[in-house]
């Protein structure tokens, strides 16, 4: 495993690794194992990678040309739209690279749903997961103000409304967000400095994302506990390098494709229109990304009850770990959970379609039950299922088709719930 | 690779429900085949400065060009104008500088480096001007309508009597492209309006077409170099991805494991 293992050769080197062994960390890197059965859902966590990093650099330039003031904003982006030097690019990348950011975040943490990556031992790689999926929401939303065009004004105007809804505090709170008695300058220049904070915060969160995940190691598409290393693992590097760069360069592909030839496509045509507190919009949508949570807000007639459920939609995935209550992980011995899976996924895909929708007639009784199944599924069917669920056998090893494994040995054995062997 | 197909797959799938939501409240635009569309899309030179003309001749008297400057007109990708053709354009025009040295604002020509002159002093005097309607800025018109291009293209000759049972206000003409039908803009566009000097006939169908080249120009100056740039950078992608697929096949064939 460990035939390239860097050493220090140099004097420097060597003084400079005994006081912080930087140097050899490389080596945990590279040899880190690896279970050798992941496919390709389990790249998006590099691409994730990559989709921070892009946006923190692209960022960074944006923000060097970026004027956050309620009457130039607007300008500053045409000015980089037109006359700073590959600005269009930059501007194009990080407006997109947001939508193909919670792209890929979707598919990494549908991966996790489907896999089981959330139960013990990775339930704080999981909690950590969430805290940064809500992060990058009010980034994405601080975001999508700054170029002052319609809905960005309005966007922020109802989204911050929505903390009126806390009983006696809310307007207080309302006033104290904006900085004044409407959206107005002190809400962007504010918006401004979050949103440049955010990414960093980040950042850190998933360097601890990544630590977590290197103390119990991945878990696989199999979803059983594996020795490390051993026949059923490789060495990250170069096999799983080699194999999230490829997977990292499809996914280029598709990036390039927005960017160069539809790069307004996933945003709305309202926000090139510069803000006036005058005229309200038709229609006050969010970005596509967080539409099924915009249906769930709008479904409940109550705005308060509206506000508790869209943050309990995302807050109820931090207790997963304990509302799952099957020991196997991955749907693929789940036949039960299986279905339920998809059934999830396409409520979530109905969600998100009615949330650009008016809230109104059908769209609204959808919606309704859409919202209604998303918490059943996750109250309801999840810890009845893990109790009812004849799961199928679990093989002992990845490399090795003796049935008989189980995703934690002790636990299974201790309570004798393996129906199948 | 399959799995490869299987997400393309989910990706086209959700962005197909975005599209059909956009599409589900679109009239049947009026089509016309656009230069500049597609991966290898250009815009038509001639047409741009047709449209530059319909422009100035019949837009501007209303609508201001706020973030394009004379300069633009010689740039690669737009129009081309000569710079000789772009000075004397920005020099017929009359541009207000100063203060000067006895602190009074005064009135000169037009130069490259000015922005667009606007029509009217500020927001309320275009109002004024136009029974309370302000005429929005034309920069990035095509990027803030749903329908783009077709959009305007359309609106411009969506002119029509309006139907029975429709009452319309002083000042308020009918357009069954515009959202609602009711449009303060009275119909602009006749045939012979402007005299081309490339001698086109100047149909009502050419100025459309013409005047919104011009403004998909104006909203997005650099489409042109996107289009060449982003060939390079997917042909290069996609070679790149071949080969590190033909390492990582490599690599792993040193283990059994299929991937």
């Amino acid at each position: 495993m460990s035939e390239h293992e860097y050493t220090p050769k140099s004097k420097v080197g060597k003084w400079f690794n005994d006081r912080l062994p930087l140097l050899t960390l490389a080596n945990h890197l590279t040899d880190y194992p690896t279970p050798k059965n992941l496919n390709y859902w389990w790249t998006f966590g590099g691409i994730l990678t990559f989709c921070l990093i892009t946006q923190i650099v692209t960022g960074l330039v944006l923000a060097m040309h970026y004027i956050a003031h309620a009457d130039m904003a607007f300008q500053s982006v045409e000015h980089i739209m037109r006359d700073v030097n590959y600005g269009w690019l930059i501007r194009y990348i990080h407006a997109n690279g947001a939508s193909m950011f919670f792209l890929a975040v979707y598919i990494h943490i549908f991966r996790s749903l489907f896999y089981g990556s959330y139960k013990s031992p990775r339930e704080v790689i999981w909690i950590i997961g969430i805290i940064i999926y809500l992060l990058m929401m009010a980034a994405a939303f601080l975001g999508y103000v700054l170029p002052w065009g319609q809905m960005s004004f309005w966007g922020a105007t109802v989204i911050t409304n929505l903390f009126s809804a806390i009983p006696l505090v809310g307007e207080g709170i309302v006033t104290w967000l904006w900085g004044g008695y409407s959206v107005d300058n002190p809400t962007l220049t504010r918006f401004f400095t979050l949103h440049y904070l955010i990414p960093f915060l980040i950042l850190g969160l998933v360097v601890l994302h990544i630590w977590a995940l290197h103390v119990p190691g991945n878990n696989n598409p199999i979803g059983i506990d594996i020795k490390k290393p051993s026949k059923d693992t490789v060495p990250f590097h170069p096999y799983i390098v080699i194999k999230d760069g490829f997977a990292l360069l499809m996914f280029m592909i598709v990036f390039a494709f927005f960017v160069f030839y539809t790069p307004n496509i996933l945003g709305h045509a309202d926000n090139y229109i510069e803000a006036n507190p005058l005229v309200t919009p038709a229609h006050i949508v969010p970005e596509w990304y967080l539409l099924p949570f915009y249906a769930i807000l709008r479904s409940v007639p109550d705005k308060l009850l509206g506000v508790i459920a869209m943050l309990s939609a995302i807050l109820i995935l931090a207790a997963l770990p304990w509302l799952d209550t099957s020991k196997i992980r991955s749907a693929v011995f789940r036949p039960l959970y299986k279905q339920f899976y998809w059934i999830l996924v396409a409520d979530v895909l109905i969600l998100g379609y009615v949330g650009a929708m008016p809230a109104e007639g059908l769209y609204l009784l959808i919606a309704r039950i859409a919202t209604a199944y998303y918490f059943l599924h996750f109250l309801v069917v999840l810890p009845v299922l893990g109790f009812k669920e004849r799961t199928t056998p679990v093989p002992l090893s990845i490399t090795e088709p003796i049935l008989g494994g189980s995703p934690n040995l002790a636990a299974v054995k201790k309570k004798d719930s393996f129906k199948d062997q | 690779m399959k799995n490869f197909f299987r997400i393309s797959f989910l990706i086209a799938l959700f962005f197909g429900f975005q599209f059909n939501s956009n599409a589900a409240e679109k009239v049947e635009y009026l089509k016309t085949d656009w230069s500049f569309k597609g991966p290898f899309g250009k815009f038509d030179r001639a047409s741009l400065q047709r449209g530059y003309q319909v422009y100035q001749e019949v837009c501007s008297s209303c609508h201001s060009m706020k973030y394009l400057s004379y300069r633009n007109l010689v740039e690669e990708g737009g129009p081309e104008f000569s710079v000789e053709q772009a000075k004397a354009i920005a020099a017929s025009f009359e541009v207000k500088d100063g203060p000067n040295a006895d602190g009074e604002m005064f009135m000169r020509p037009g130069r490259l480096s000015d922005k667009f002159v606007m029509p009217y002093e500020n927001e309320k005097a275009a109002q004024a001007a136009n029974g309370g309607a302000y005429p929005p800025d034309m920069t990035v018109l095509v990027k803030a309508r749903g329908g783009g291009v077709d959009y305007i293209y359309s609106l411009l000759q969506g002119y029509e009597d309006p139907p029975a049972g429709v009452t319309l206000d002083d000042g308020v003409y009918y357009n069954k492209y515009m959202y609602g039908n009711k449009i303060k803009m009275s119909n602009q566009l006749s045939d012979g309006l402007v005299e081309y000097s490339d001698g086109t006939n100047a149909s009502v169908e050419q100025m459309a077409k013409d005047v919104t080249t011009f403004l998909m120009w104006t909203a997005e100056p650099h489409l042109e170099t996107r289009h060449k740039m982003g060939f390079k950078a997917i042909v290069y992608l996609i070679i790149l991805t071949v080969l590190v697929y033909f390492s990582m096949k490599r690599i792993w064939s040193r283990i059994e494991t299929k991937i």
